[in-house]
C-alpha cells in the first residue's frame, strides 16, 4: 500500500442555496479543489450523495458530474451509505490511491435538499432507517435519536442541559466559520427552550437542512513530496457496520460501528486516541456527538455529557470536537457532510484555520456515520 | 346442538359528551340527553375502524373459545362502515387471526343487523354441519351528519361470535328473522352522511319489526317474556329498548345488562352483539337470553341462548363489555371529534 | 408508504407478528431472516412474538414525514417483548404524561397508514398500554 497526501480543498458558504442546482454546487466546489491542489489531471473521481433520486430525481451522477466537470472520460462512482456517503467516497478515494489503481483522485461529497419540501426531506432521510419496521410506523431520525437520548438519560443520568452544551459549543465554533450556513452563537436557554422536534429533543438539538459540496484532491504521498505541497496524509481509514433498525442494536446507547471503525483506523495509523489534537465529528443531535465521544474513547462510556460540559471537548479543551461547528453549525448536506469533515481537519493541519486554529495541531481524525450508527467511517490525517 | 364456543367484545377509549356536541349546534342538551337517555359516546381514534376492532373483538373470542383458529370455516364481519367499498373486512381479519387460507369470508351489510346478519349466517353453516367453526362480528364506525339527531349518538365498537358445536358457553335454541322493505333509513353510494326518514324511523320500523320478530321468536320457541333471565334489544339510543321491553311485558331488570347505549351510544352493527356480550359476562349456567336486533331497511333478527356450565370458566379470560365501557375513558373537545371523524377536510 | 406488493409480502409479520427461531443458537429474528445474524446458521424454526413486554424507550413525533403529518404529535417506542425480542412501534390510547422507561404495553391491531381517500388501507401493530 502506498502512502497517500491530500493536495486541495474546497469548500464553498453552505446554505439555502436557491439559485445553484446540484450540478453547479458540485461543478464550483471541485473547481477549487483541483486548483487548490494545482493539478491538471484527475484520474478518478468517487462522489458521495446520500439521496439525489429523492431530491432531485437525478441518479447517476458519477457520470453526469464527471460530464459538467469537464472531466469525461475519467472513472467516476457515486457511493451511498447514508449520511455517511462522503467519508465513504474518501474511504473509496483512499483506497484507489492507496492500491496504486490512480494516482490523483478528486474525492467529492454532494447534496441538494432544498428543492423538496420538510416533510419530503424528511421522509427522504428517513430512508436511512429500517423502511418496513422502522419507517413504517412513522418513525423520523429525530425521532430516533430522541429514543437513544432518553435512553442513555435513563442509563447513565445525561441532562438535556448536557444536550445543549453541545449546540453552544458547535455554534461557538461555527460563528468563526465563514462558511457556516449558521455562523451564529446561540444560548443554553435558547437551546432547551426551542421548538420540541422529537421529544426530548428540539430543533436546537438538530442539524440543519441544507445544500453544499466539499471536495478533496488525493495523490500518493511521494508525487506530493514532489510538487511542494504541504503535506497531509491520511494515515488511517476504518469503516464499520451495524443494525439497520435501532431495536436489534445490543445496546442503543452505545455506537459500535464508530467504536470499530476508530479502532481500525488509529491501527492503521499506528496511533492512540490520545495523541489526536483535534476531531470532526457526526453531530447530526446533540446527542450523537456524546456517545461518539464515548465510542472514541475520548470521554468513558456514559461520561459523554460530563465531558462537553466540563469543557474536555472545546476548542481549546484537552480533545476538540467539531472545530468547524460540527454539522449543527455547519451545515449538514448529507453526502458533504464526511468530506467537509476532511477538509477541515487538513486546514488545521496546516495551520489555515484562522480563529478555529487549534494551536499545534498535527494529528487529527474525522468520523462520519451513516443512520443511527449502521455505518460509521473514520479516518486519521497527519501533517509532516 | 350448535351454539356460542367464544365471545369477544371491543370499545375504543375515545368518549364525547352530549352537552359538548350540543354546545357546538346551540342545541338543547338537558333535552336531547332526557330524550335520547344519552349521555357520552365512544368515538374511534383515527387508527381505529371497523377492521381494526373486529380483529381485536375476534382475537378476545379467540381466547374464551380455546380453539385453533385454522378450523374455523367462516369468517364474516357486519358493518355499515366497512372501510373499503370493494374489498372484504373478512379477508383482513381472516389474515390477521391466522384462520386463512381454508376459510370462507364475506362481508355483510344490513343497516344496524349486519351483524346479527353475520352472526345468523355462521350459526346456520355451523348447524348444517358444512363448517367445524364460524367466526361472526358485529362493528361499526358510524358517522352522524354534524349538527343531526343522529350525530349525537352514532358510535364506535365490535362485537365477535365464534359458533360451533362443541365446547359451548351458550347453546343457540333457535332462530327467528322478520323482514319487509321498509325505507326508514339509508344512505346513497357517494354520499358520507346517512339520512332517515324522522319519526317514521319509530312505531313502522324500530317497533313493528323488533316487536313482531321477539313474538314470533317467542311463539316459535313457546316462551313467554317471564321466561327469559334477560332480553337484549337493539339500541339505538337510551329510550327505544326500554319502550320496546314494555311494548312486549319485558322488565328493565331483565333489559338492563345489556343496555350499555346511554354511555356508549348507538354501535350501529355491534350494538345488540354488544349487548349480548355484556350479558353473558354476567349471565349464570342455565340462563336464557333473547337477543332481537333491528336494521333498517328494515328487519330484525332474533336469537335465543341458553347459558352452559362452561361459561364460567372462560369469562374471565378477556375482557368485559362493563370495563371496556367505563374504564380509561378519554373525553374529546368536538374539535378533535370532529378531526378524529374526518368531519374537517383539508386541501389536498 | 410501500406499494401493495410490498405491503402484502409483510403482512404475516404485520398482522401475525410471525419469527422466526434460529435452531443453531435460539436467537429470535423478526422479521424472519435467512441466515442468524448472531451465528451465521441458516436453518430456522417458525414461531410468534409474544403479545406484551415493557418499553425501552419512546419519544414523541412533532414533525412528522409528509405521510404522517396528520397523525402529529405520536408517541414512538422500542419495547422489550416478555420472550425478550425487541420491537418497534407506535404507543396509542396513551397520555403522553403516562409513558415511562419500564413502562407495561401490549400489543394491537391498528390502522397505520392509508394512501389518500382512493388508495389502499396500511394496518399492522402498535402498542397499547397494558
Amino acid at each position: 500500500m502506498r502512502d497517500v497526501a491530500a493536495i486541495g480543498v474546497g469548500m464553498t458558504k453552505w446554505g439555502e442555496l436557491w439559485d445553484k442546482s446540484l450540478r453547479t454546487i458540485f461543478v464550483e466546489t471541485a473547481l477549487l479543489a483541483i486548483d487548490d491542489a494545482g493539478v491538471d489531471r484527475i484520474d478518478s473521481m468517487v462522489v458521495g450523495c446520500m439521496s439525489s433520486g429523492l431530491f432531485v430525481g437525478q441518479e447517476h451522477l458519477g457520470s453526469m458530474l464527471a460530464d459538467y466537470l469537464g472531466r469525461i472520460p475519467i472513472p467516476a462512482a457515486r457511493v451511498e451509505s447514508a449520511c455517511s456517503s462522503g467519508g465513504l467516497a474518501l474511504r473509496q478515494g483512499f483506497i484507489e490511491v492507496a492500491s496504486g489503481i490512480s494516482d490523483i483522485v478528486l474525492v467529492a461529497g454532494v447534496e441538494k435538499m432544498t428543492d423538496v419540501t420538510g416533510c419530503e426531506a424528511t421522509y427522504a432521510l428517513g430512508t436511512a432507517a429500517d423502511q418496513e419496521y422502522e419507517g413504517y410506523h412513522g418513525l423520523t431520525f429525530p425521532g430516533l435519536y430522541a429514543m437513544m437520548a432518553l435512553a442513555h438519560m435513563h442509563a447513565y443520568g445525561t441532562t438535556r442541559e448536557q444536550l445543549a452544551r453541545v449546540a453552544v459549543k458547535n455554534h461557538d465554533n461555527g460563528s468563526k466559520n465563514p462558511l457556516a450556513q449558521f455562523p451564529f452563537k446561540v444560548t443554553v436557554d435558547a437551546v432547551v427552550n426551542s421548538a420540541l422536534v422529537a421529544d426530548p429533543l428540539r430543533i436546537l438539538d438538530c442539524s440543519p437542512i441544507t445544500d453544499g459540496a466539499a471536495a478533496v484532491v488525493l495523490c500518493p504521498a511521494d508525487m506530493a513530496k514532489k510538487m511542494k505541497k504541504p503535506a497531509v496524509r491520511i494515515t488511517g481509514s476504518g469503516q464499520a457496520t451495524d443494525t439497520i433498525a435501532l431495536s436489534s442494536r445490543q445496546d442503543i446507547t452505545w455506537l459500535e460501528s464508530t467504536h470499530l471503525a476508530a479502532r481500525k483506523a488509529l491501527a492503521m495509523a499506528g496511533r492512540k486516541i490520545e495523541d489526536l489534537h483535534l476531531f470532526e465529528v457526526h453531530d447530526c443531535f446533540t446527542i450523537a456527538e456524546i456517545m461518539i465521544t464515548e465510542a472514541l474513547g475520548i470521554a468513558e462510556r456514559g461520561r459523554g455529557g460530563r465531558a462537553v460540559e466540563e469543557g474536555l471537548t472545546s476548542l481549546k479543551g484537552k480533545f476538540p470536537v467539531n472545530p468547524s461547528g460540527g454539522l449543527k453549525a455547519k451545515g449538514h448536506p448529507v453526502g458533504a457532510t464526511g468530506v467537509a469533515q476532511a477538509v477541515e481537519v487538513i486546514k488545521q493541519l496546516r495551520g489555515e484555520a484562522g480563529e478555529r486554529q487549534v494551536k499545534g495541531a498535527k494529528r487529527g481524525l474525522t468520523q462520519n456515520m451513516g443512520g443511527t450508527g449502521g455505518s460509521s467511517v473514520v479516518h486519521v490525517f497527519e501533517a509532516e | 346442538m350448535a351454539g356460542i364456543v367464544g365471545y369477544g367484545a371491543y370499545i375504543p377509549r375515545n368518549r364525547i359528551k352530549v352537552e359538548e356536541i350540543a354546545k357546538v349546534w346551540g342545541a338543547d342538551a338537558p333535552g336531547y340527553k332526557k330524550g335520547l337517555m344519552l349521555e357520552e359516546k365512544s368515538v374511534p381514534s383515527p387508527d381505529q375502524d371497523t377492521i381494526s376492532m373486529s380483529v381485536e373483538a375476534s382475537k378476545r373470542a379467540l381466547k374464551r373459545a380455546g380453539i385453533d383458529p385454522r378450523e374455523i370455516g367462516a369468517v364474516y364481519v357486519g358493518s355499515e362502515s366497512h372501510p373499503y367499498a370493494v374489498k372484504p373486512s373478512g379477508t383482513v381479519l381472516a389474515e390477521a387471526i391466522d384462520a386463512t387460507p381454508d376459510v370462507h369470508t364475506a362481508d355483510f351489510e344490513f343497516a344496524c343487523k349486519a351483524g346479527t346478519e353475520a352472526m345468523f349466517v355462521a350459526l346456520s353453516l355451523v348447524q348444517a354441519g358444512a363448517v367445524k367453526y364460524g367466526l361472526a362480528v358485529g362493528a361499526d364506525t358510524s358517522q352522524g351528519a354534524p349538527g343531526d339527531a343522529l350525530e349525537y349518538s352514532a358510535a364506535a365498537g365490535a362485537a365477535a361470535f365464534i359458533f360451533g358445536k362443541d365446547g359451548l358457553v351458550a347453546e343457540s335454541i333457535d332462530t327467528y328473522s322478520y323482514t319487509t322493505d321498509t325505507p326508514d333509513f339509508w344512505r346513497r353510494e357517494y354520499q358520507y352522511y346517512p339520512q332517515h326518514g324522522g319519526r317514521f324511523t319509530g312505531d313502522p320500523a324500530y317497533f313493528k319489526h323488533i316487536t313482531a320478530a321477539a313474538r314470533g321468536m317467542m311463539a316459535r320457541v313457546k316462551m313467554k317474556p317471564g321466561d327469559f333471565d334477560y332480553v337484549v334489544f337493539h339500541q339505538p339510543n337510551g329510550k327505544f329498548p326500554l319502550r320496546a321491553g314494555e311494548i312486549l311485558g319485558f322488565t328493565k331488570k331483565q333489559i338492563e345488562p345489556g343496555w350499555l347505549v346511554p354511555k356508549l351510544g348507538n354501535t350501529y352493527s355491534g350494538s345488540s352483539p354488544l349487548g349480548l356480550t355484556a350479558t353473558l359476562d354476567i349471565a349464570k349456567p342455565g340462563d336464557m337470553i333473547l337477543v332481537v336486533s333491528y336494521g333498517s331497511g328494515a328487519g330484525s333478527d332474533a336469537f335465543v341462548f341458553k347459558v352452559t356450565k362452561r361459561m364460567d370458566e372462560v369469562r374471565d379470560l378477556a375482557p368485559k363489555t362493563r370495563d371496556l365501557l367505563d374504564r380509561r375513558k378519554n373525553y374529546l373537545e368536538y374539535g378533535v371529534y370532529a378531526k378524529y371523524r374526518r368531519k374537517i377536510r383539508k386541501a389536498e | 408508504m410501500p406499494t401493495p406488493s410490498r405491503y402484502w409480502r409483510e403482512i404475516p409479520q404485520r398482522y401475525r407478528l410471525e419469527a422466526v427461531k434460529c435452531k443453531g443458537c435460539g436467537y429470535v429474528c423478526f422479521p424472519p431472516r435467512i441466515i442468524c445474524p448472531r451465528c451465521g446458521s441458516r436453518e430456522f424454526e417458525k414461531t410468534r412474538l409474544a403479545g406484551s413486554g415493557k418499553l425501552l424507550t419512546y419519544t414523541i413525533i412533532r414533525v412528522a414525514p409528509h405521510r404522517f403529518e396528520d397523525q402529529v404529535p405520536y408517541a414512538v417506542g422500542i419495547a422489550e417483548l416478555d420472550d425478550g425480542v425487541r420491537l418497534t412501534a407506535q404507543v396509542v390510547d396513551c397520555d403522553f404524561s403516562e409513558l415511562a422507561v419500564g413502562m407495561r404495553v401490549s400489543i394491537e391491531f391498528r390502522r397505520i397508514y392509508e394512501e389518500g381517500e382512493a388508495g389502499v388501507i396500511y394496518y399492522g401493530y402498535k402498542f397499547v398500554p397494558e
